[in-house]
């Protein structure tokens, strides 16, 4: 079989739509088109039985009730919905008044979509406690009992992180959580459909998810409202026709919906295979790799990761100029520099990697239709251009020569 | 972020790449200048060593190496070839908007241009200096 090149090495970004979800939702384009709102006709009913029926399937694939289920635009929206929502229902003291609002814990290396909400309701008179990991990149129960305080009324830690992978002690924190009556919101997006997931079990209140992450449609997630034992409650963000238990008003995206659904089911289905098998690929990419070459080093913990990512950093090379020799695959580089900033990755630094490796990470992320031969096609393009622009690296020169280059006085430019 | 042809050319056919002995050796060797500049935790590091004939004045010779993204390492390639046969009066004399214009850097590469200037002024400079030159 011959590869096709560009190949897609960037599954934690997104992921394309598996072929069997698009044809579930073409009918709701043109046929099945009905407001599900619309209670007295039927193509309002139909349609609302189309969501119906995606809202079990997602609650299935989390081990929640279908009641359970709000469905968003995705996980930046249900990030909101969930820390904002909280925040403004549990909070201590009103706006405006001196007292503080109510104290929030997260960590450094969350997603933006969790941060900056965070950061947010800092402006607004909530304290929040940025916690740190390890070199391992994992948040532990212990860490969150360290900060806990009398007025801590939510804990927002994402499940896996969607840079290295690492997976924090989710179903330990969650216990905590509820041993103290402190609502505890997850940002699983990297996490569901690729690891098992129970809600119950792994002491879950608020799960946000999207869809695009699992071979479902952009534009479509849901985010996890637990009901009983604690039940949540949420003060809304968008208000309009009380859609959604009112926690999200708008009419809903149907077809993206049931796109959603179909991807979570199938994900339930194939999970298990799926595992495995991305599993021994990763595996096989990440110790070739770092057999090939010196001075690299696989980022996070070396097992609490999950299987089918890899971030590794590369010395003496930089971040850009990498993804540039290796142009024929699309995945993420730790630095962040064709952007405005020059900054490396946050994530990468709030793990303590050093600034030379940070700018010069690989996230490469496998996926449903990655094969063996695109893997050993990665191996090997990446190795020669590591191989490539050390030849060319004054840096990795000096290194040979015993220099520590950290010793050296660079000026900041 | 797609690259300009020029650009991309420097970078899979980067001109002059290497250096006239280890870090030791060129900071004894009088005939050679080393320009060293940016800093790893910038993402941009470029080494720029020029080797002057000392009768006629001239830059026989010019190598670099480059930590950087494609953008820096092309602005550096770049800089070795138009320095090659000018005197150290002209390498003086080139500067960062004849590199941008001439690889056609984008605005947030500029400082790749920056940088090469910086490089060839630093080399230079160190020339001058190991030969009682400033």
């Amino acid at each position: 079989m011959t590869l096709k090149l560009p190949m897609y090495m960037d599954h934690a970004a997104t992921t394309p739509c598996d072929p069997r979800v698009v044809e579930a939702m073409m009918p709701y384009f043109t046929e099945t088109f009905g407001n599900p709102g619309s209670r007295n006709h039927a193509f309002g009913w139909a349609a609302e039985e189309a969501v119906d029926k995606a809202r079990r399937q997602v609650a299935k694939l989390i081990g929640a009730d279908r009641k359970e289920i709000i469905f968003t635009s995705g996980s930046t929206e249900s990030n909101n919905i969930a820390i904002k929502g909280a925040a403004y229902m549990y909070q201590n003291a009103p706006a405006g008044s001196d007292k503080c609002r109510g104290h929030i814990i997260t960590g450094n290396i969350e997603h933006k979509a969790v941060l900056d909400p965070c950061k947010r309701l800092e402006k607004e008179g909530f304290e929040v406690t940025y916690l740190e990991p390890g070199p391992d990149g994992i948040f532990t129960r212990e860490m969150v009992e360290g900060a806990l305080r009398e007025d801590t009324i939510l804990v927002t830690l994402m499940w896996a992180n969607n840079e290295i992978g690492t997976i924090n002690e989710v179903p330990q924190i969650g216990e905590l959580c509820h041993d103290k009556g402190i609502i505890f919101h997850t940002d699983a997006t990297q996490w569901v459909g690729k690891m098992p997931t129970d809600v119950n079990t792994d002491n879950v209140d608020l799960l946000s998810l999207s869809g695009h992450k699992m071979y479902g449609p952009k534009g479509v997630g849901a985010l996890y409202v637990r009901r009983r034992r604690p039940r949540v409650r949420l003060v809304p963000l968008t208000e309009g026709g009380g859609q959604e238990r009112g926690y999200r008003s708008g009419t809903l995206n149907v077809t993206g919906i049931v796109g959603l659904g179909a991807a979570a089911e199938i994900a339930m289905n194939e999970m298990e295979s799926e595992r495995d098998r991305l599993f021994k690929l990763r595996e096989k990419l990440e110790n070739e790799i770092t057999k090939q070459l010196d001075t690299t080093q696989v980022n996070g913990h070396a097992k609490k990761r999950l299987p089918h990512m890899t971030n590794i950093s590369f010395g003496f090379v930089e971040g850009e100029s990498l993804m540039m020799a290796c142009k024929d695959i699309a995945m993420s580089s730790g630095s962040a520099c064709t952007s405005a900033s020059l900054e490396p990755s946050y994530v990468l630094k709030g793990l303590g990697v050093g600034d030379d490796l940070a700018h010069s990470s690989l996230r490469l992320s496998l996926g449903r239709w990655t094969t063996e031969e695109e893997v050993g096609y990665a191996i090997q393009n990446i190795v020669g251009a590591v191989n490539k622009l050390r030849q060319l690296s004054p840096l990795y020169d000096m290194h040979k020569e015993g220099i520590d280059i950290t010793k050296i006085e660079w000026q900041a430019h | 972020m797609a690259y300009g042809t020029k650009v991309v050319d420097h970078y899979e056919n980067p001109r002059n790449v290497g250096n006239f002995g280890t870090t030791e050796d060129v900071k004894t060797r009088k005939d050679v200048g080393v320009g060293l500049v940016g800093a790893p935790e910038c993402g941009d590091v470029m080494q720029l060593q020029i080797k002057v004939d000392e009768t006629t004045g001239k830059i026989e010779d010019a190598k670099f190496k480059c930590f950087g993204c494609g953008s820096a390492i092309a602005s550096s390639s770049l800089a070795t070839e138009w320095l090659k046969g000018r005197t150290l009066d002209e390498g003086l004399s080139i500067k960062n908007t004849e590199i941008v214009e001439e690889l056609s850097l984008p605005p947030v590469k500029i400082h790749c241009s920056v940088l090469a200037e910086d490089a060839i002024r630093a080399a230079i400079a160190d020339y001058k200096t190991k030969n009682g030159q400033d």
